[in-house]
């Protein structure tokens, strides 16, 4: 066969079921284009053919002994932070690098019941912490539109994977974007769900109240097909929440029709300095969805600008200064720099094993909880972040989902904006507020810039509410032909 | 907020922290966390006197499962993932001087 690996799950599904292909087929095709192309891209940082082919082998037989779930023999990537027992789950940093996973995270248990054979996994801003996939320790990834930009993260692997056609689908996570800014930067469907909707159990935590796991694809379908399975309620996840799992992917239909739907605009999230172009591409969007039949209401979400500030505090309070971080010492697993006794031992393990931007962060969240600093800080970013969830209860009672950007400009150059953190953070101002509130958001294909790279189209709904975002998304998609245009890679 | 705040000091915040920082890191994240700190103050700007703080988007309370024995993971793929390990134990410098 060739070209496989540049079909998406739903075309698959149709070769795999007349047995046009095999999932062996398909793991071929991928593997010759990864060969082809990641030597460029660096999206992978572990590959392991032979077991991707043993899990394609074992796909295809159970295909032939009846089996037909959707995702049956459909190789995923998997962003380096959700173990997976026995490989690597190195969180592209040196303090992992040793590290080998002794247990599958739940997403992964259910993509192997589910079928899906395993692939590889991707590179990442370490420890999620980074929106441009530059702070890895592990490994360089570059934008496969043009390779001398970044691919946007944390999750940069798996967009840049997806995109150049290394994968049929990936899982990333997003805490404050990392799903929906890499895959508007690279070109692909991101899905951030609901809070609570998929288990984190075996996700390396950036920050615990914030995190979500979620899939980047090339079509808003395939976001749909994948979503569905790793949604459920998990026991090993007490902020998981008991609540049955739409069948996402088949409620899809061919009726590309918005009639009937009420679609926000937000004022706040056209601000200053944001990209004339991508300006332009999202309004076209917001016109587009009129043509199809949907109510245009302004809405206001008038916290939006602290969110940022907000973001900064909570995400770092509770990686550095209240847990997830605080793991990594030296003693139990990962990497040690020995000392004459253990405060020695864990400062030097954590200036070797850390990068810059880690360190950083953990300071400022050690700092945001310090006695004297907490109710400054920590405790008035949580009130805020009252408001700005409050804001989005308020402006879905005058709509079913809300249109916006994704991120003020498209992908940057590799190195633009290393030097200055405070920057980079700036960009994440269209995202963070979803993190914060809670509910889910989607990014999707929406136009390109004149120099040619990708430019989102972000759609937000409330709690448990991605049927509306996927069917959102997937009538823009139907009508719209950005998400069928591939990258040269050279 | 700004009247009570003496600034952070990177040197003594990291220690807290436990990372070993050298002069140039320490200097460099001062001045990049003093323009951290100086953006985030613009949330001095709002009344929140009467709004509680949210710790979850959706806080869920007293989740408790039955107690009951689980499997635990194999003693020695733990072992395996040890920087340093002696007849089955995770070996660590000294705490006490004796």
């Amino acid at each position: 066969m060739d070209g496989l690996n540049k079909l998406t799950i739903a075309e698959l599904a149709e070769k795999l079921a007349s047995g046009e292909c095999s999932s062996v087929d398909i793991v071929n095709d991928v593997f010759a284009s990864i060969e082809a192309t990641d030597g460029t891209i660096g999206a992978y940082l572990t590959l392991d053919r032979d077991s991707a082919l043993e899990q394609a082998k074992a796909a295809d037989a159970s295909r032939a002994a009846g089996e037909t779930s959707p995702m049956l023999g459909i190789p995923v990537a998997i962003k380096d932070l959700l173990n997976v027992k026995g490989q690597p789950c190195t969180c592209s940093s040196k303090i992992l690098e040793d590290y080998t996973a002794p247990y599958d995270a739940t997403v992964i248990a259910k993509l192997r019941e589910a079928g899906a054979v395993l692939l590889g996994r991707v590179n990442m801003d370490e420890f999620a912490m980074g929106s441009s996939t530059e702070n890895a320790a592990l490994g360089k990834t570059s934008n496969p539109w043009n390779t001398d930009h970044v691919p946007g993260g944390s999750s940069g692997g798996s967009a840049a994977c997806v995109a150049a056609d290394e994968a049929i689908v990936a899982l990333g996570s997003d805490t404050g974007g990392s799903i929906r800014q890499p895959a508007a930067f690279c070109g692909c469907v991101g899905v951030k769900p609901t809070y609570g909707r998929v288990s984190r159990y075996g996700l390396t935590a950036f920050a615990s109240s914030l995190d979500q796991i979620g899939p980047l694809s090339k079509t808003v379908k395939d976001s749909a097909i994948l979503l569905e399975v790793l949604c459920g309620h998990d026991p090993m996840d007490s902020s998981s929440i008991e609540m049955d799992v739409p069948d996402f992917g088949n409620k899809l239909g061919d009726d590309p029709s918005l009639a009937g739907m009420k679609l926000g605009l937000p004022k706040e999230y056209f601000v200053e300095g944001m990209d004339p172009e991508v300006e332009k591409s999202v309004r076209d969007a917001v016109e587009h969805c009129k043509s199809l039949g949907a109510e245009i209401v302004d809405v206001s979400l008038p916290h939006s600008k602290y969110a940022i500030a907000v973001y900064y505090i909570i995400a770092t309070a509770e990686s550095g200064g209240a847990g997830c971080s605080v793991e990594f010492d030296g003693i139990r697993y990962g990497l040690r720099i020995d000392g004459k006794d253990p405060i020695e031992l864990y400062g030097k393990t954590r200036a070797a094993g850390f990068g810059s931007e880690v360190k950083r962060r953990i300071i400022l969240g050690t700092y945001v909880l310090s006695s004297g600093y907490y109710d400054a800080y920590y405790l008035r970013a949580q009130k805020v972040r009252t408001l700005i969830r409050n804001d989005f209860t308020e402006a879905f009672k005058r709509c079913d989902a809300i249109l916006a950007p994704v991120t003020p400009t498209p992908a940057y150059r590799l190195g633009e904006k290393t030097d200055d953190p405070l920057k980079m953070y700036l960009d994440d101002i269209l995202t963070t507020p979803v993190n914060l509130a809670g509910n889910c958001a989607l990014s999707l294909p929406c136009g390109f810039s004149s120099d040619g790279l990708p430019i989102g189209l972000q759609i937000i709904a409330d709690s448990f509410d991605e049927e509306t975002i996927l069917k959102v998304g997937h009538a823009y998609e139907q009508t719209t032909e950005w998400h069928t245009r591939k990258p040269e890679i050279s | 907020m700004s009247e009570e705040n003496q600034g952070m000091d990177v040197g003594y915040v990291a220690h807290l922290a436990r990372i070993d920082l050298t002069a140039e890191e320490t200097s460099l994240f001062q001045s990049q966390l003093d323009q951290v700190l100086h953006y985030v103050e613009q949330l001095g700007e709002l009344d929140v006197n009467d709004v509680e703080p949210t710790a979850h988007a959706f806080p869920v309370y007293n989740v408790l499962r039955k107690d009951e024995p689980g499997k635990s993971l194999p003693h020695a793929d733990i072992i395996a993932n040890a920087p340093a390990a002696t007849d089955g134990e995770i070996r660590v410098p000294k705490i006490i001087d004796q």
